[in-house]
């Protein structure tokens, strides 16, 4: 193991005749806010030791002095690329508890918001897997293209990013007359945006290259370490908590959750650029049904909450986000557990690197999507 | 706790899953039905390996999404839940079946599953190190996301007050 | 007793006052505005004006601005025609920081040794509220109240996160610092 200089020293030491311990992060171009050491022999990993946290905020004791609505922009920052989502489980789980239903307009906004923010979450990935790759146009294109959703999002919850806008008892506004022929024009454009992206990027030699066989994860691997998201539907599991345990709307609307047989780095990227196409359809059916109405049950900033326990959970852009709130009836959470999809995947992040060259790390980290931020909470 | 929540009728299937604990673990099980697909099984740590390879081998549930920890100083317990979620299992993809388990506070050790499900993996050392919770078996049980000179008691236990803040507020 | 120094200091006499006579002193003060207009103040510009439009940042993203920090780098808003290049390089060629939100105890001697392994001159860039004061995080067991204690910050950028614009602006401000500086 390559315990002893995790935890000492932040340089390269030579561990065996042929072994050579390399520590990467946090302060690396690719690894951000995250550091793993890994021991190579020649230019094959052999053993890989993770070390998160660099970002381990507390968020989960913080609940414990909040009331349930005063968490939730608290809550929304440990994934600031996705913050509709990780307040989604958090919603539902604090509904079920208080036992109120949500009018129909406010759970067809929560769906077009989510899907939007997983289209921004895409997007942002993309482009970093394009830097990660050496490809610089894909990382100004997906980052340029990214910012036209943020306009969108923005029309609706007021801020760039961070909105606080799915809350328990609904969404904080209804939406602008002016956001569908806006969202229905921007989606025409990405349409064809997307195909771009196919022919420049998803079909580039170098990047075929550079991500058929390799970091396979087999289907049966998959899910007994228990991944989520792209990476359990790029190892040929078509599993989606949308489809599998509809909250919302989502057993009305027609969408197709795609998965790949290769069980490769390749078909964990296709996986994401397939979703953005499918999230776009299914805001497109969403602006179609939506009925008008109120958007949400207004709550008290003291709410109580019945005793008990809840445990919800939804699809975020990295996979299953799930929340586990036990409640002892008062105005603030007895305990909150965020269990979120940064840290499931991580596990795999081992497996798939020893084995591996050098050369491939980046690849293969980074499809897998890791966010550190949302990881450590 | 939980017992003041109203008891709700299980779906199909999971109506399935209660009869099939009851009846092979009996006494030694407590089964409680929270939402139509939400099981909550009590057990105590003895039974706790013999229930988790019987949810894997027999109801088919391969991979654990998350584990909670949560201090109870009224009772001097704490409180662990191991959810259970399945991919292969059939229709058991919207079913979350909760293994849980208290052990005293002093005395707070449990059987590690990460030879039953290694996706316990992560879950079992952030529990370890936010409540003090021993998991016996498993081989790496490291300090994860605190920092390396954490001095202090658990955080997340109940008596660990934040320091920014005043009793009470 | 400072207060005391500062009302006897006009009535001392400057060095070389009641020997050299006061020509001499007009002489020296005349050459050294010579040597100040011709040499230093060209190369202070000079020097000045080769630093602020190549700041380069290092690569260390503590927290979650640093989505908006790639929303920076990327077309919309371009930082790149202020003269800072999002850095894919080593700190050693390094001499901005820009400190992405939270800092947390197990990052915090982190970012102090990183800060002390790049080259002279260098500077700050506290962005977010996090980095200022701790945000919403200010009653966490494990997040710095403010990253001024930590490092010498020259520009703060409220906001959670900060929008570009606001980043932006913050570079604009910081060239400014730099084009009024003396050289080091």
């Amino acid at each position: 193991m390559s315990m002893p200089l995790a935890s000492s020293g932040l340089q390269t030491a030579q561990v065996a005749e042929d072994k050579l311990v390399v520590s990467i992060g946090p302060q690396h171009p690719g690894a951000g806010h995250f550091r793993f050491t890994i021991t190579v022999d020649g230019d094959t990993i052999v053993d890989v030791a993770p070390d998160p946290g660099y970002v381990h905020r507390g968020a989960e004791k913080q609940t414990e002095y909040r009331t349930y609505l005063q968490s939730i922009p608290m809550l929304e920052r440990s994934s600031l690329t996705d913050v509709t989502n990780i307040i989604g489980p958090y919603s539902l789980a604090a509904e079920e508890l208080m036992g109120i239903e949500i009018p129909p307009r406010g759970q067809y906004l929560r769906m077009i918001m989510s899907e939007n923010q997983r289209i921004m979450s895409h997007l942002y990935w993309l482009g970093i897997q394009g830097i990660f790759l050496g490809h610089s146009t894909m990382f100004m294109w997906p980052l340029g293209d990214r910012d036209i959703f943020v306009d969108l999002g923005q029309m609706i919850g007021g801020a760039r990013i961070t909105y606080s806008y799915w809350i328990p008892g609904g969404v904080r506004n209804d939406m602008p007359e002016s956001f569908k022929p806006r969202a229905l024009k921007v989606f025409d454009y990405f349409e064809t945006r997307l195909k771009d992206y196919e022919r420049i990027f998803f079909q580039n030699p170098l990047f075929l290259k550079r991500t058929e066989d390799v970091g396979v994860l087999r289907r049966e691997d998959a899910i007994k370490l228990g991944v989520v998201g792209p990476v359990l539907r790029g190892s040929d599991v078509k599993s989606d908590t949308r489809i599998d345990e509809p909250y919302c709307f989502y057993k009305d609307l027609d969408f197709e959750v795609p998965s790949y047989k290769e069980c490769d780095t390749y078909a964990r990227c296709m996986v994401h650029l397939v979703e953005m196409r499918q999230s776009m359809r299914i805001i497109r059916q969403c602006l179609e049904k939506m009925p008008l109405g109120p958007v949400r049950v207004k709550l008290s900033p003291q709410q109580r909450t019945n005793p008990g326990e809840a445990y919800a959970r939804v699809e975020a852009a990295r996979g299953a986000m799930s929340f586990h709130i036990i409640s002892d009836g008062s105005t603030k959470p007895y305990r909150v557990r965020i269990s979120v999809p940064s840290m499931r995947n991580l596990i795999v992040l081992k497996k798939l690197l020893i084995g591996s060259h050098v050369a491939d790390m980046p690849a293969i980290y980074w499809s897998l999507d890791y966010w550190p931020v949302e990881a450590d909470k | 706790m939980s017992g003041a929540q109203a008891k709700q009728e299980p779906s199909p299937r999971a109506h399935e899953l209660v009869n099939s604990l009851n009846s092979t673990f009996g006494q030694m099980v407590s089964v409680t039905v929270l939402r139509p697909n939400r099981i909550r099984v009590q057990t105590d740590r003895a039974n706790l390996r013999a229930l988790a390879t019987f949810a894997r081998d027999m109801l088919h549930f391969d991979h654990c999404t998350n584990v909670s920890g949560t201090d109870f100083p009224k009772d001097k317990q704490i409180q662990i839940d191991y959810h259970l979620g399945s991919i292969d299992g059939e229709d058991l993809r919207s079913v979350i079946l909760g293994l849980t388990c208290r052990v005293p506070s002093d005395d707070a050790k449990l059987p590690s599953l990460i030879e039953i499900f290694p996706s316990v993996d992560l879950h079992e050392r952030e529990t370890y190190e936010m409540l003090g919770v021993t998991f016996e078996g498993h081989p790496e049980l490291a300090r994860l996301l605190l920092p390396e000179d954490w001095s202090d008691i658990p955080p997340m236990l109940k008596a660990y007050r934040l320091p920014g803040r005043l009793e009470g507020e | 007793m400072v207060a005391q120094e500062l009302e006897e200091a006009p009535k001392k006499p400057g060095p070389g006052s009641k020997s050299d006579g006061p020509g001499l002193n007009i002489l020296v003060g005349k050459a050294r505005q010579v040597i100040q207009e011709a040499i230093v103040d060209p190369v202070t510009y000079l020097a000045n004006w080769g630093r602020l439009y190549s700041l380069w940042p290092v690569h260390l993203e503590t927290a979650c601005c640093s989505i908006e920090w790639g929303a920076v780098s990327g077309p919309r808003f371009d930082a790149e025609r202020y003269g800072i290049l999002e850095a894919f390089g080593s700190l050693r060629q390094c001499d901005l920081i820009v400190v992405h939100g939270t800092v947390t105890r197990k990052m915090a001697p982190r970012l102090r040794w990183i800060y002390d392994q790049m080259p002279e001159p260098k500077w700050v860039i506290a962005m977010g509220a996090c980095s200022i004061t701790g945000g919403v995080y200010f009653d966490s067991y494990n997040v710095l109240p403010g990253v001024d204690q930590l490092v010498p910050v020259d520009v703060y950028v409220p906001g959670c996160p900060p929008r570009p614009e606001e980043l932006i602006d913050a570079f604009v401000l910081l060239q400014d610092k730099i084009r009024k500086s003396n050289i080091r």
